[in-house]
This record gives C-alpha cells, sequence and structure tokens, in this order.
C-alpha cells in the first residue's frame, strides 16, 4: 500500500468518522410505523400522525441541500432564507465588533502606555468586564428603545474587553529596546505608535481580536433569540417554536461553519502580522 | 582647555538606594572627544559605562553634568547620535534592508524611495551582507549577521557621534574578529567619531585611538586615557608584534585587575583622566636588560 502523507490520513479519518458518526445517529432513530400496522386505539390517540422526533441525519442533509439550494428567498417575516438569516447575523456581529475596534484598539493603546490610565481604568475595567452581554439587553432596550440596535450594543459590549485587554497587555509588553530605537531615530509620537509599536504589538492585539470575534458569535444568537425578528438565533427559535427539529438541527449547524470561518479569517491575519523574535 | 567636539563636563549619575540615601555610580566624570575619533571605555561592570553611553544617547538624564556637542548642549535622543546596542534592537517583522531603510528614511525625509534603498544596500554591502541575505527577517539571520545590519543602519544614517554599546558582547570570538575589521573598514571610509563600549581589552587595542579607563563603582571616575600608538591600519594578526601592543596591554590589564580598585571611591573634585602614552618605538634597540620602561603620566 502506497504511503499517505499524515494529512491525508488525518482528512480519510476525519470523513470515516463522520460516515460512522451520521450511520450510528441514522440507526438509533425509530422509524415511524405505517398506518396501516397501527391498532385501532393508537389510531384514536393521533398515533399516526408524524411525529415529532429528532430527525436523521438523512433529513437534515436533505433539508440543508433544500435550503442551500436556495439560500435568499423571502416569503414574509416568519420564512426567510436561511442565508438572509446569516446574514443579517453577521451585520450585526461586524458592526457591534468594528464599533468595539474603533473604542478598544486606541483606548487599549492608551492604557497600556500610560500607567496611570492603566491604574485609573482597571476597576472599571474590572468590574464591567464579568457582565453577561444579556445582561445588558433590558437596559439598552429601555435606553436604545431599537430592538436591533440594542443587539448591536450587545454585541459591542461583548466583544470590547478582550480586545481592549490584549491590546493594552501587547503595547505595555512592546520591549523597551525597540522604543530606544525609535525615540533614537526621532520618531514623532504618532509615527512611533504606527512603525513600532503597532506592528510589535499586532500578535497580541489580533489574538485579543479573535477571542473578540468567537464570543460577538456565541452571543448573537442568544441575542437574536431575545429581540426576534431576524437572524439566525432568531431562526433556530423560531425553528423550535414550529417544532421543526431539522431545521434546528441545521441552523446549528450552519452556525458552527459560520462561526469556523470568521475564527480562520482572523487566523490568517494572525499568522500575517506574527514575527519570530 | 581646547573645547572638543564631544565634551562631556562633571557628569554625575545617583540613584536612590532604596533605603533614603543616595548611590553614587560615577561622578564628576569629565573627558572630550575629538571629531574622526574611535574612542573606546573599559571598565567592570557596574562602573556606569552603560548610564554614560545612555546619557550620550540621549536616552536618560544625568543627574548633575553636562554634555556638549559641536558647543551645544545634548538633551535627548537625535538622529545626530546613532547607537548600536548590545542586542542589535532589530525590528523583528522588518527585513534587513527594511530595517536600514527605516533608520535612513528618518534621517533624510526627503529622499526618495529609490535612493534610500541603494544608500541602505550600499552600507549593508560594506557590512559584508548582500544578496539575498538582505531581505530575510533577522530571526532568519544569525546573531553575527543581526549585528551587521544593526552596524550598517547605524552608519547609513551617517551621525555625527556614532555609540557603540558592547555591540559584540553576544558573538563567538571568530565572527566577532570579522565584524571588528568590517568595523574598522567602515569607519575608516566614513570618518566617523566613535564612541565604544567593551570589555574586551584586545578589541579595545584593535579598534580605538585611545581608551579611557573607569575605576570601579560606586563612585566610578574615569581615571586614564590610554593613548594607542600603534600605526594604522592594524591588522589582528600584526599588531600583537607591536613592540607597543604588549605593553599597552599590561598596563590595561593591570589597571583593571589591581588599580581600578585601588583607585575607586577617591574623589578629589572635576577632574580630567590622566594621559598615558606608551610608546617603546624609539627605545625598542636600546640595551634589553634595562627594567622595563615606567609609564609616563602626562597631565592634560
Amino acid at each position: 500500500m502506497e504511503t499517505l502523507s499524515e494529512n491525508m490520513k488525518a482528512a480519510l479519518l476525519s470523513v470515516l468518522l463522520l460516515v460512522v458518526g451520521c450511520l450510528i445517529w441514522e440507526l438509533s432513530i425509530p422509524a415511524q410505523k405505517a398506518v396501516g400496522e397501527l391498532t385501532e386505539y393508537e389510531l384514536l390517540t393521533g398515533g399516526g400522525q408524524p411525529k415529532a422526533g429528532v430527525p436523521p441525519p438523512s433529513q437534515v442533509l436533505g433539508k440543508a441541500w433544500e435550503q442551500l439550494s436556495n439560500p435568499f428567498y423571502d416569503a414574509g417575516p416568519n420564512d426567510k432564507g436561511i442565508g438572509i438569516q446569516i446574514g443579517y447575523s453577521i451585520y450585526r456581529v461586524l458592526t457591534g465588533y468594528f464599533l468595539a475596534a474603533l473604542v478598544a484598539i486606541p483606548l487599549g493603546f492608551l492604557i497600556g502606555m500610560s500607567s496611570i490610565a492603566y491604574k485609573a481604568l482597571n476597576p472599571f475595567i474590572q468590574v464591567l468586564r464579568p457582565i453577561s452581554p444579556l445582561a445588558w439587553m433590558p437596559l439598552a432596550l429601555f435606553v436604545i428603545q431599537d430592538s436591533e440596535a440594542s443587539a448591536i450594543f450587545v454585541i459591542f459590549i461583548c466583544s470590547i474587553w478582550p480586545m481592549l485587554i490584549n491590546t493594552a497587555f501587547g503595547v505595555a509588553g512592546v520591549r523597551e529596546d525597540w522604543v530606544n530605537v525609535a525615540r533614537t531615530h526621532e520618531l514623532s509620537a504618532l509615527k512611533t505608535a504606527f512603525t513600532v509599536i503597532l506592528p510589535a504589538a499586532a500578535p497580541t492585539i489580533v489574538t485579543g481580536m479573535r477571542i473578540s470575534i468567537g464570543i460577538a458569535w456565541l452571543v448573537i444568537v442568544a441575542a437574536e433569540m431575545l429581540v426576534g425578528g431576524t437572524g439566525i438565533g432568531y431562526y433556530v427559535w423560531n425553528e423550535w417554536n414550529n417544532l421543526d427539529l431539522t431545521s434546528v438541527i441545521f441552523s446549528i449547524l450552519m452556525i458552527g461553519v459560520v462561526g469556523m470561518l470568521l475564527d480562520s479569517m482572523f487566523g490568517l491575519l494572525q499568522r500575517a502580522v506574527a514575527y519570530i523574535e | 582647555m581646547a573645547k572638543s567636539f564631544l565634551s562631556i563636563e562633571q557628569l554625575t549619575q545617583r540613584y536612590p538606594d532604596g533605603q533614603g540615601n543616595e548611590f553614587t555610580v560615577f561622578e564628576d566624570a569629565t573627558f572630550g572627544i575629538e571629531k574622526g575619533e574611535f574612542v573606546c571605555i573599559l571598565g567592570h561592570s557596574g562602573c556606569g559605562k552603560s548610564t554614560i553611553m545612555n546619557i550620550l544617547a540621549g536616552l536618560s538624564e544625568p543627574t548633575s553634568g553636562v554634555v556638549k556637542m559641536d558647543g551645544r548642549h545634548v538633551s535627548g535622543p537625535s538622529l545626530d547620535r546613532g547607537v548600536v546596542f548590545q542586542n542589535y534592537s532589530l525590528l523583528p517583522w522588518l527585513s534587513a534592508l527594511k530595517n536600514v531603510t527605516f533608520g535612513v528614511t528618518a534621517r533624510f525625509p526627503h529622499w526618495d524611495k529609490a535612493k534610500v534603498i541603494e544608500h541602505s544596500t550600499a552600507f549593508l554591502a560594506k557590512v559584508g551582507l548582500t544578496g539575498d541575505a538582505i531581505h530575510r527577517k533577522p530571526s532568519q539571520l544569525s546573531g553575527g549577521m543581526r549585528q551587521r545590519v544593526s552596524i550598517a543602519r547605524a552608519f547609513a544614517n551617517e551621525p555625527k557621534l556614532l555609540l557603540l554599546d558592547e555591540p559584540f558582547g553576544a558573538l563567538d570570538a571568530l565572527t566577532r574578529g570579522t565584524i571588528q575589521e568590517e568595523l574598522i573598514k567602515v569607519w575608516s571610509d566614513t570618518d566617523q567619531t566613535v564612541f565604544m563600549i567593551t570589555h574586551d581589552i584586545d578589541e579595545a587595542i584593535l579598534l580605538a585611538d585611545r581608551i579611557l579607563l573607569m575605576t570601579n563603582g560606586p563612585m566610578a571616575q574615569v581615571a586614564e586615557n590610554v593613548e594607542i600608538t600603534i600605526p594604522r591600519p592594524r591588522v589582528r594578526n600584526d599588531i600583537v608584534e607591536h613592540p607597543n601592543y604588549y605593553a599597552i596591554r599590561n598596563h590595561l590589564v593591570h589597571f583593571l585587575a589591581q588599580r581600578s580598585a585601588e583607585l575607586s571611591g577617591k574623589s578629589d573634585g572635576p577632574n580630567s583622566p590622566k594621559t598615558v602614552c606608551i610608546d617603546l618605538t624609539g627605545e625598542a634597540d636600546t640595551d634589553d636588560s634595562e627594567p622595563p620602561p615606567l609609564l609616563r603620566a602626562v597631565e592634560v
């Protein structure tokens, strides 16, 4: 037998695990009895009706095919394609996330460069950071009076902390030597920040951004379940209300796939800014 | 005393010692460096060599005393004073060439890109870095090559004063030898004024016009100014044959091993170092049975 590379072997094993897993899942779901085999009692109690149960993977696959072949259809408020729902979620996540980055990165720079700013802001950060982002939701809804903006605010507040802390940490940890190089070359404060401190702290900052986007994607599902209307979180909850478990399972998988894509984008960015000392 | 190109006047550095008292690293250091000179400073750890270097670079402020260059008071870092740090201090996310152009663009902001690159490449070539190597990141270069890049960066900026802080401290002896020769070559091409910290006696003799000797800290002083009376160009292999070589070397070893401790802490007000000039070339063919000639100490 020809020798396969390690990656090939791992890929084969992954496919094997998937197939075996789906097979076990498929076989463990009891088939519905045909109407002819039902007793009179079962017929009277409605046993012949399609029963809500965990669907087999074949059904989920069928659903996925159906949904993904027309992801952007819009047939009213409660019947939109998966693409539209995910699009809404991504839009909210990215808006909240970039607003957070806009605040967190400059503020992190300030905290990292000045120990007075660090000491002054640290108590606030320590109190605000452990608050579950959803705990802000009632207050946000009351103050902002708009469910859409409230969801974005929740994303903003949950993704700000890892970015803020990592930026401050990265900036404070820039080696004295590199700052001295900037000083002996008479670089202005702004030029030093952009040409020396930013690239030096970039790996730490991007790590914080990567953690943040992960958290934001976790939180958006819960936030949309609360605010409703649109988005993948709303979709999951809506299908649960419809008792359409096939759609629920399908959308869970979609949440995972999108989360993975978002994370791997930041993985690429991380690799681009990495350096070896 | 005529004003030198660089004059260090009554430089004193004290730190609080943590118990409410003050700790004097060095006191009343006074010396001058002329344009185009290569001066080394030798002394044990803790005598404040690096502190003097940082003050000259403008990275720290002395407790008292002044540094004047070209008659002007030095304060804060400046492109006129280039520094080569012991740990290279290259920016690891930039290639070797970019590290040099980083300095050149800061120094000559009006130059166009092509000229910056040409200038930088030329200086990298002077220290023996050509071809593919200049596009590598510091992490992909050996310690010796990194220090070459650092030296090229400093020389390419053509500062009025170049400060070298134990530039070869972290290198193995063989690499050190090669780079020392490259350093001499670049220096003689450019007429730079160089001030260098080292604790390698042979390195100091090979490179310097004069060696400043510091007594031990605390309360260290610049005690002597030893002129290196060996003609240039100097080659590592040949200078050991020169009649002055061992006389100078013995004097330096003797100072560092014994007198640096004896003289330590004796402060007698503002003082210039004593100039010591050891030259045996005139007496080399006189009677060998004579006792070794006494050192001539000349007050400036």
